[in-house]
């Protein structure tokens, strides 16, 4: 099985730690600030390492991938407040519901190459947003608020905002696990080889359209159940934070800084760019410039360091190749 | 019937635009393979720029068409040497990101500066009246603007020099230089000039819709929905598609609220493109 050879890997158990460290950190004393910082690291962590199945494994970029996130708060939020489904459930719901979108234009879009498909992902955002805006059960541009009420199932506020977290930090573990046993499959191999060459992946009888629309549908299920934590937790979704520019152009900064295609990278482009941002927020002077930076980081790391932080670190030390991946 | 034939005529007077924008897109796109994600924030440049003519200068809104054109060009000449030069020939992943993360800066740099507020510019033109429809005088006059710089383009890719040169590039970048084309000049010239175009099309917009630092999205839809009507790398095929376009949102606009236009305008973007990958009004290989 594909699990116990990983498990036999000592990057399984660096995976492992990480996951304690995020668990543990914050749970003694029950800081609360930290808390707060670390949710914002794991959803940079999810987001980005799902991105990366597309981005650095098959070489597609989505510009879209916010509107996982976003739909999966939507329809979390949705199915708590009209259908008063319990949480876990909606949770559920969100991440299917979005994933067999995905899979539905995946199929579709996914017969595109390269720029005609990333068009078409900055279409989806376009379209997506729209349709939200003018969907009425839904709010519409206004977006919809959860009962008060709806914290009391997880023991109050107070009590449900850390089972949020360690949630979180759950879904940030599965992605780095997908992640990780999708680069060591099969089916990574396949999407690896597209990201290469596709014309000689399909020679050589790999189902590339197959294959794009299950990496793009994969891609989408853990970021729609972060957004439905993300949403729920603030009890309040609204098109403007559900299909946010800032995040989403965040997200790609944090895979490209640490390294498209790596495991680690994402997570220590998460970090640094978590603490590059909280540097910035606190000045006033950048905390409105926040796009305009992320921007200009992002131009240099495409023009001067393609291979992040992991491309340095692989060339600086090789043997870090075999560890890290 | 009469609303709708006048919703209709509007369409085409305003795809004459769309098209013009579709133009500087798409030239770039064919020449280098490169896909201008700055293109939007390029046409709202052209919009503040001509809300800044106007508004300091006070000199009429058409004259402000040069300064607008040249200053376009300047810009997006630095953009060659800023963001696409060390990317051309490298993986579509690449050009996309470094265009996208320019696009990033200066909408950015609106966002903080202008604010996200409407802006408005105030042309009046007096209209053509037919019964009780009266159409806009900056309409028309955008329209016949649009039509003869698309036009003046297409002379000007087919009988200049320097145009020939760029279509040599856009054939056949290593037999162009070993013929003796400067070709990263080349490419330059023609960032420039598609942005120019880009600009332009974006003063003319701004005569006809009030506008935010956030527009650029929904015209950049619209030019790609366009560019795969029209075939990409086809400046010709874009105006027609444009004006496909406007006669699309012009029939639809009196039976469907405004706001879904853009999510009827993306599900044909995705028919087009798996339906005819070569664009409705797909060019003659290397025919640009």
């Amino acid at each position: 099985m594909l699990l116990t050879r990983l498990a036999r890997r000592p990057f399984f158990w660096i995976i492992a730690l990480t996951i304690a460290l995020f668990a543990i950190a914050p749970a003694i004393g029950w800081d609360v600030d930290m808390r707060e910082t670390l949710v914002l690291d794991a959803l940079y962590i999810i987001l980005a390492s799902n991105l990366n199945i597309m981005l650095g494994y098959t070489g597609y970029i989505n510009f879209g991938s916010i509107v996982f996130f976003g739909l999966g708060g939507y329809i979390c939020l949705w199915l708590v407040s009209a259908f008063s489904l319990p949480l876990v459930v909606s949770l559920l719901g969100a991440g299917v519901g979005v994933s067999l979108l995905a899979l539905i234009f995946g199929l579709g879009i996914l017969r595109l190459r390269g720029h005609f498909f990333a068009l078409s992902t900055i279409g989806i955002i376009e379209g997506t947003q729209a349709f939200v805006q003018n969907f009425n059960p839904w709010g519409g541009s206004a977006g919809f608020y959860l009962d008060t009420g709806v914290f009391k199932p997880l023991g109050g506020p107070a009590q449900a905002l850390w089972i949020i977290y360690f949630m979180m930090i759950a879904v940030m573990g599965l992605s780095l696990y997908l992640s990780y046993a999708i680069k060591n499959s099969k089916f990574g191999l396949g999407l690896l080889a597209i990201g290469q060459n596709e014309d000689a992946a399909a020679i050589l009888g790999v189902p590339t359209p197959l294959y794009k629309a299950l990496a793009y549908c994969t891609s989408a299920f853990l970021p729609a159940i972060a957004g439905g934590l993300f949403f729920f937790k603030s009890a309040y979704v609204e098109p403007a934070s559900a299909f946010d520019l800032t995040l989403s152009t965040e997200v790609i900064v944090v895979t490209m800084l640490g390294g498209q295609g790596t495991v680690t990278g994402v997570v220590l482009g998460a970090y640094l760019y978590a603490e590059l941002r909280s540097y910035l927020l606190t000045t006033a002077t950048f905390s409105n410039f926040q796009l305009v930076i992320s921007g200009a980081l992002l131009l240099l790391i495409v023009l001067f360091f393609p291979g992040g932080l992991m491309g340095w670190i692989y060339s600086r030390f090789p043997q870090t190749k075999k560890v890290l991946e | 019937m009469l609303g709708f034939l006048a919703s209709v005529i509007d369409g085409v007077l305003v795809g004459f635009v769309y098209g013009l924008a579709a133009m500087g897109l798409t030239l770039i796109w064919g020449v280098m393979d490169v896909v201008n994600l700055t293109h939007g924030v390029m046409i709202v440049c052209g919009m503040f720029a001509l809300y800044a003519l106007i508004n300091t200068l006070g000199i009429p809104p058409y004259v402000a068409l040069l300064p607008v054109l040249v200053g376009g060009f300047i810009v997006g000449a630095g953009l060659y040497w800023l963001a696409i030069h060390r990317v051309v020939g490298r993986p579509a992943l690449m050009s996309l990101l470094s265009t996208f993360s320019v696009n990033l800066v200066l909408v950015g740099l609106g966002t903080a500066v202008l604010g996200t507020g409407l802006f408005n510019v105030d042309v009046s033109i007096p209209g053509f009246s037919l019964g009780r429809y009266t159409f806009p005088g900056a309409h028309i006059v955008a329209a016949i603007m649009a039509a003869l710089i698309a036009y003046a383009l297409y002379l000007f890719l087919g009988h200049t020099k320097i145009g020939k040169a760029v279509r040599a590039v856009a054939n056949n970048r290593e037999a162009a230089e070993l013929v003796g084309v400067p070709t990263t000049r080349v490419l330059a010239f023609t960032v420039g000039t598609g942005v120019a175009i880009a600009a332009v099309a974006g003063m003319l917009i701004a005569t006809l819709f009030p506008f935010t630092v956030l527009s650029g999205d929904d015209y950049t839809l619209k030019s790609f929905v366009v560019t795969v009507l029209g075939g990409f790398g086809n400046p010709l095929g874009a105006l027609f598609a444009g004006v496909a376009l406007g006669v699309l949102e012009g029939a639809i606009t009196p039976f469907v609220p405004v706001s879904w236009t853009l999510v009827i305008e993306f599900a044909l973007f995705v028919v087009v493109l798996i339906a005819f990958p070569g664009g409705l009004f797909a060019p003659r290989r290397g025919a640009l």
